[in-house]
């Protein structure tokens, strides 16, 4: 791995970092009960899309474990990369198909970041009942995947001509 | 150029769309999947405490554990918490309950109230 590589996954994860930290900082969750904005979602999108696909996942989880060690406990760790996973999976699925724009992309990030937790807890407390929260937090996560995505977009526009890693 | 990426915008959009109206049309169903509730049950750091049938007007006092309380009101088969002694009263904001598997939560007294069914109750007792 290049040095200029290394130095520019460092610093994409410390920014995923801050940007989780603002999130814990910033809580949203008196609006919806749990919702968040997916801050972080704009780096692993900026990676995905100008570093590549072992690159964002790389981020994405380093990003997941360390601010699981920082802010809370090993039982929202399994829940963060259950969500991780899919969302990042999705992402790079429609991202594939060259028929989304960035936005249509961090959509079904955000989406999918809801559903991968929600299956986790299903499969950890053994109810289902978690699952009638599921539309819920599924428009919510259209809708914070539409801005994410149009932030997103325009960070990769004003690095369109930047050679980055 | 342009127009490529139009056509993008617009499966964003159709995607969108897509996924919102899955979601609303879920929600309705369990919606309509919920049945009238029977009882509501206090739950205070995870053991139930007590149990009130929702066709009984009353107006009760839950004690919990850190010497905190909140006021449970039953009116019209409907519960819901119009005092508490918690900081954030996140408990008393939340609407009226009374349709099964609704709940209200405090957590600073760790006190949930959830709705249930007549059957639940059966259920409890035979276990």
């Amino acid at each position: 791995m290049k040095t200029k590589k290394v130095a520019t996954l460092g610093l994409s994860i410390a920014l995923a970092m801050i940007m989780s930290y603002i999130e814990v900082l910033v809580p949203l969750s008196f609006a919806v009960p749990g919702i968040k904005m997916g801050l972080a979602n704009i780096v692993i999108i900026f990676v995905l899309y100008k570093l590549g696909t072992k690159e964002a996942i790389l981020v994405s989880l380093i990003r997941v474990i360390l601010v699981s060690l920082l802010f809370s406990n090993a039982m929202a760790m399994a829940y963060s990369i259950a969500g991780a996973v899919l969302s990042l999976g999705v992402m790079w699925l429609l991202k594939k198909t060259d028929k989304f724009s960035v936005v249509g992309v961090s959509i079904a990030g955000g989406v999918m970041h809801n559903v991968g937790q929600i299956i986790m807890a299903i499969i950890l407390l053994g109810t289902e009942q978690i699952a009638l929260y599921l539309p819920v937090l599924i428009i919510t996560g259209t809708v914070t995947g539409v801005v994410i995505g149009i932030v997103a977009s325009i960070v990769i526009n004003r690095f369109k001509n930047v050679r980055i890693g | 150029m342009d127009m490529f990426k139009d056509k993008k915008t617009k499966n964003d959009i159709i995607l969108a769309l897509a996924v919102i109206i899955l979601a609303a049309g879920a929600w309705l169903g369990f919606e309509l999947m919920k049945d009238d509730g029977a009882f509501a049950v206090v739950t205070v750091n995870g053991v139930e405490t007590a149990r009130y049938p929702l066709d009984t007007d009353a107006e009760i006092r839950l004690e919990s554990e850190n010497g905190g309380y909140n006021i449970l009101i039953i009116k019209d088969g409907k519960a819901d918490v119009t005092e508490a002694s918690c900081p954030d009263h996140v408990c008393v904001d939340q609407r009226s309950i009374g349709r099964t598997g609704e709940a209200i939560t405090c957590l600073p007294n760790k006190t949930v109230i959830t709705i249930e069914g007549p059957s639940d109750a059966e259920v409890d007792f035979v276990s």
